[in-house]
């Protein structure tokens, strides 16, 4: 077989293939839960109601895809210039550990300035954290996937050990977890009386930033160059370390920003299990969003929504929630097969 | 002192081997799909899933090596939609590798949780027992650390010599050299190039999931989610640090695994408990980006590896 | 030795469509044993095409092989191969890490057995290359070998499975005249050893040198069929081309002042790729310099200094008159030097960018593609628009991605590019390679024009002839050291082969050569 691009795809080839990927991870999930015992039919009706039935589930997942939204921009904006940055976890609790380091206490600030403040330190944290992998591979050739993902490893066991150690609250009963942030650095609800914060308002600010920044701006236009073709961007005059360097650091700002949105929004102190892997699913939801970082907000909201619905479903039809896990892994990798199917036709050779 | 003490001593040594035995089988099995083109960050979900399945056979109350070959088999099978994505469609091997990686492991979780829906403590199997080799394990010191393990270690160290044997001895092992370096020159002369990384892929995927099997059916005799803990990745890092020769990786993986060992004896010994045991924890992880960073420069990287190869391409 | 009757090879019919192209229309050949048989046709009539599916790589979508009688299943090499057809790409198909025995040896055993005797298999490589009169050594690494010696691998590994039809594919585009020569006398070796060959070319003199029968495509049509001995060079050309195209006219050059100096330039060696060894070169205004070599001998390296891809490790590029402290490529592109790369698909486009993307690759920092970061597309897609009328480009717009277009379209965009700012100096790597006859005379014209309005331009080429044709001045480089420089037609290309084979530079008595180099 040989794969042969397509001229002028026509709409159903543009539609056609993630259309079937969608029907297809459906199918296969329904499959899996005929496995379990359970009727495929009310699993997905379960997992929809769980995740939009009622307005508290809705806000629910709403808050779920807060963190999803940063850390898929994190990962868009990072493999859109083809820098393989899997270590968004770790960028994250970088965020979080600042914003606790700060927001405790250290800084007997007013919202006004506290709330920016956190976030630029959060930021900064994260970009520096990423900055290390970007350096070894531009200076070093040292491949950034190996790096970033023993990063997740190595500071997850920082965080443990600041929280056993200076940052364990001596309120906290022995478990390890940090002192609450103050309630100046707590981000407000959007709406009153309605559990959604401000995090979720600065996701999708940063969304339309990053979108305007990747179609609009110089740096845009040289990270796709760099992600398209290094060899040409390289001899066409962009500085494609440079280009790399700056990515990386918005790809780990991003991140952390997941982390002080966690924090500073929703949890109000630091744990190690601050995370369930959102640095990892950022990958799902920015594959899943074909890299636009708008399409991130919708991909984030179908991931959160899948995860907030399993959970109820799984309380209530037996059904383990790694189904879930599951699903998106397969929606993954039908989606990465159906995108190409869009541009390539596969003719027999 | 007691450092030394502790390197000088042949339980040391055995536990150090009895660490590299799952890293040196899932190193090779990743250096078997890079040497033909391929990077398989699916190491990782596959290692977790050969762990269960291998464990799961067993425990259902299949023979120990049929447990291994369970274990092979599922891994096999993630390798085959590896490499099916990544092979005839060219698919980006960041992205399939890790989608496989979650795949494996969610799979994984479901199937435990399906199949021991009420344990809160997973129950524990008979494993492998060490089997002391005659007249070679009553070599001082090295008999202890070397041929005192169980059977499944000598497996292990019989694929790297088989993996050697086979890339350097055999016309296949050729063609797999080949595929990584000049897919064109493969299909030239006559060869399926799409063949011969996919079946790459996927014997070296069998590989891995030995790697996750020894987890729980020799060095423990139990499933625990979060077992293989990053194993998958370090051995990434170890075909690089191995510069894509058997050999050197499985001194790499034995190198590492000493470290390991060390890390956990020190942190035993008066020095360690001054120190927070994270601190140890992180050691071999930094160790690995370390030893990237002195060999990533003067690698000789197969020259085709994520170059996908479109036979007939204009 | 006469041809005999038998025929060892037909294809029939054979037609194949990629998209709307057809590459080969209906096309038929038959090869006997013995016979050379010539394949004519400009780049883009189709000859690679054919030998493709004969050899398997493509499928025909009509149409059969036949070797020896039995007909060849479709897109199965290894078929192919087993009934004694045998290949020499264009572009070798080799693997660098391994040696010229297990080049060889690839895929002749079974996968699934053991290596057989290396002597043995080492004994046998040196017979064959003492017979055909190709010397290499059989344990050295292919990465090491140069151009000449990887094409005696190619056919070493034909001739080691026996085959009994060799095909090559523009063999001598590589190789020095001499070695050209040699290669002929290889495959006359070959035709006295009962092989038969199919031997693919756009050069008229090699094909009435070495076939006995010439087979032109056009537009992949097949178009004639001749006996070499009833034909000649005017009327194959015209076969070839059908109308007669002209080549662009020369008008005498006026040198000017030397705009861009290279003095005594080194680079390193980049693994077996030579650098350059103390390299002495002078751009002149209106002067197009030529520089001919076998690849791999440090065009690359030149390029890579002119183009601002490398600083030197020693001596000193003066630019107008100043010594350069630094160099980069966006320095280049701002000092004046359109540079159109030497592989259009990897350096010279971004293949999913769109042609206004592509347009504004090397300009997009400055005004009026952006200010002060922010891109200002409606002055890029009008600048794309107007390269796509005043170049010709090929399209359905500016939107399209360039990954559609064919090579001539976008070596036009990419001329477009970097001439539409009247640059001072064009490094011209390449430029010409795979392009059909259309496309290459308006390459060709264009860059006199370069030179006509006043620019220094730096030509360098594998193909002899283009060089020949198209410079004021020659030089020839080798090793990575550079030959004076030959003031156009004072050479033959024999007399530039001997500096191309790294002859001569130690012998400076040459005829007609003006001392240049110190």
């Amino acid at each position: 077989m040989r794969l042969e691009p397509i001229a002028n795809p026509s709409l159903g080839r543009s539609l056609g293939p993630p259309a079937l990927a969608v029907a297809a991870t459906v199918v296969i999930a329904s499959l899996l839960a005929m496995v379990a015992g359970a009727n495929p039919f009310s699993v997905l009706g379960l997992i929809l109601k769980g995740a939009f039935g009622s307005q508290f589930a809705a806000l629910e997942t709403l808050n779920r895809a807060t963190p999803l939204i940063f850390t898929g921009l994190a990962i868009a904006v990072a493999f859109k210039a083809k820098f393989w940055n899997i270590g968004a976890e770790a960028q994250l609790y970088a965020g979080a550990l600042i914003t606790v380091v700060l927001g405790t206490g250290a800084l007997p600030w007013p919202s006004f300035a506290l709330i920016p403040t956190l976030m630029v330190g959060a930021v900064l944290a994260g970009a520096v954290l990423l900055l290390i992998p970007a350096i070894l591979k531009t200076r070093f050739g040292v491949d950034e996937v190996v790096t970033t993902l023993l990063f997740n490893f190595i500071f997850l066991l920082f965080i443990s050990m600041l929280l056993e150690g200076p940052l364990k609250d001596p309120m906290g009963m022995g478990w390890p977890k940090s002192a609450r942030v103050l309630s100046e650095a707590r981000l407000p609800r959007i709406v009153d009386g309605l559990r959604l914060h401000w995090g979720f308002g600065l996701a999708i600010l940063c969304a339309v930033a990053v979108w305007v920044i990747q179609t609009r701006s110089t740096l845009g236009y040289e990270m796709r160059a760099v992600g398209l073709n290094r060899e040409a961007a390289a001899f066409a005059g962009i500085p494609v370390n440079t280009v790399l360097v700056k990515t990386a650091l918005m790809s780990g700002g991003l991140a952390a920003l997941a982390g002080f949105s966690e924090v500073a929004g929703l949890k109000g102190s630091l744990t190690l299990d601050l995370s369930p892997g959102f640095g990892y699913t950022g990958i799902i939801v920015a594959m899943l969003a074909l890299l636009n970082p708008l399409g991130v907000i919708v991909t984030a909201l179908f991931v959160a929504g899948i995860f907030v619905g399993a959970d109820s479903m799984s309380r209530a039809a037996g059904v383990p929630t790694y189904l879930a896990d599951m699903m998106l892994a397969t929606a993954l990798l039908l989606m990465v097969l159906a995108i190409l199917l869009t541009r390539f036709r596969v003719v027999r050779d | 002192m007691e450092i030394l003490d502790i390197l000088i001593s042949a339980s040391f040594w055995a536990a150090a081997i009895r660490i590299a035995t799952p890293l040196i089988l899932a190193t090779m099995g990743e250096l078997i799909c890079e040497r033909a083109g391929v990077l398989n960050l699916g190491i990782e979900g596959i290692m977790v899933a050969g762990a269960f399945a291998g464990w799961m056979a067993v425990y259902s109350g299949t023979g120990l090596w049929v447990g291994v070959a369970v274990a092979m088999v599922v891994g096999m099978g993630f390798g085959l939609l590896h490499s099916l994505l990544t092979v005839p469609f060219g698919l980006s091997q960041h992205v399939v590798g890790l989608g496989v990686t979650l795949l494996a492991t969610s799979s994984t979780y479901y199937a435990y949780r399906l199949a021991l829906p009420q344990v809160t403590s997973p129950p524990k199997i008979a494993a492998f027992q060490p089997y002391e080799i005659p007249i070679l394990s009553d070599i001082p010191l090295l008999g202890q650390a070397l041929f005192s393990q169980t059977p499944f270690t000598y497996l292990a160290f019989a694929l790297v010599a088989a993996t050697s044997i086979m890339l350097y001895r055999t016309p296949l092992g050729l063609a797999v050299r080949a595929a990584g370096e000049s897919p064109a020159a493969v299909a030239a002369q006559g060869l399926s190039v799409t063949a011969i990384r996919m079946g790459a892929v996927i014997v070296g995927s069998g590989f891995m999931a030995m790697g996750g099997a020894f987890l729980t059916m020799s060095a423990f005799d139990s499933f625990f989610f979060e077992m293989v803990n990053g194993r998958g990745w370090i051995c990434i890092a170890l075909v690089v640090f191995g510069s894509w020769k058997p050999g050197k990786a499985l001194l790499g993986a034995v190198l590492f695994a000493a470290f390991d060992a060390l890390q956990i004896r020190v942190q035993q010994t008066s020095l360690g408990a001054d120190i927070p045991y994270q601190i140890f924890l992180m050691a071999p992880y930094i160790l690995s980006i370390v030893a990237l960073v002195l060999v990533s420069r003067r690698a000789e990287v197969p020259a085709a590896l994520m170059v996908p190869f479109n036979k007939g391409e204009r | 030795m006469k041809p005999g009757s038998e025929v060892v090879l037909r294809l029939d019919a054979i037609t194949k469509r990629f998209g709307k192209l057809v590459a080969n229309d209906a096309i038929s050949l038959s090869l006997r044993k013995g016979e050379v048989v010539a394949l004519l046709g400009e780049n883009g009539a189709g000859k690679t095409t054919l030998m493709n599916i004969l050899f398997g790589q493509y499928t025909a979508d009509s149409g059969s092989v036949e070797v020896f009688g039995q007909t060849l299943p479709p897109g199965n090499s290894r078929a192919a191969l087993d009934a004694g057809v045998g290949m020499v790409h264009q572009h070798f198909t080799l693997a660098d890490n391994l040696t010229v025995l297990e080049n060889i040896t690839l895929g002749v055993q079974s996968l699934f057995g053991w290596r057989v005797n290396k002597a043995e298999t080492s004994l046998k490589i040196r017979r064959l290359s003492d017979d055909f009169r190709l010397k290499v050594d059989p344990d050295a690494r292919v990465g090491s070998l140069s151009v000449g010696e990887r094409q005696r691998v190619e056919i070493l590994k034909a001739l080691y499975r026996d085959v009994k039809i060799l095909i090559l594919d523009e063999p001598t585009a590589v190789l020095t005249p001499q070695e050209a020569d040699d290669l002929f006398a290889t495959l006359r070796i070959a035709i006295a050893n009962g092989l038969s060959i199919i031997f693919i070319s756009h050069k008229l003199h090699e094909v009435m040198a070495i076939s006995d029968r010439v087979v032109v495509l056009r537009h992949g049509r097949r178009v004639a069929e001749v006996d070499v001995a009833d034909t000649d060079k005017t009327a194959l050309s015209g076969l070839m081309m059908g109308v007669e195209a002209k080549a662009p006219d020369i008008a005498v050059a006026r040198p000017g002042k030397t705009l861009l100096s290279l003095q005594n330039i080194s680079t390193p060696n980049i693994k077996n790729v030579p650098g350059l060894c103390d390299v002495s070169l002078d751009l002149k205004a209106g002067q197009i310099i030529g520089l001919a070599g076998v690849s791999g001998n440090g065009q690359a390296a030149l390029a890579d200094v002119v183009g601002g891809m490398r600083m030197p490790s020693q001596g000193v590029l003066v630019l107008g008159g100043e010594p350069l402290a630094q160099w980069s490529p966006r320095k280049a592109v701002q000092s004046g030097i359109a540079r159109i790369p030497e592989d259009r698909h990897k350096t010279g486009t971004i293949a999913d960018f769109d042609l206004t993307e592509n347009t504004i690759l090397e300009g997009y920092n400055s005004t009026p593609f952006s200010r002060a970061g922010w891109m200002n597309w409606s002055k890029a897609r009008r600048f794309a628009t107007d390269i796509i009328d005043k170049y010709d480009v090929r399209c359905p717009g500016p939107d399209t991605r360039i990954r559609l277009l064919s090579g001539g379209n976008m070596q036009k965009l990419i001329l477009g590019r970097v001439l539409e700012a009247d640059p001072q100096i064009v490094l011209a790597n390449q430029p010409v390679r795979g392009l059909d006859i259309g496309a290459v005379n308006y390459v060709h014209s264009q860059l006199l024009a370069a030179r006509d309005r006043g620019a220094a331009v730096l030509l360098i080429s594998e193909d002899l002839d283009e060089i020949m044709g198209l410079s004021d001045v020659i030089h020839v480089i080798a090793g990575g050291r550079l030959s004076p420089g030959f003031a156009r037609g004072s050479m033959t290309p024999a007399q530039l082969g001997i500096w191309m084979a790294g002859q001569g530079f130690d012998s400076a008595d040459l005829d007609g050569e003006v001392a240049h180099a110190s």
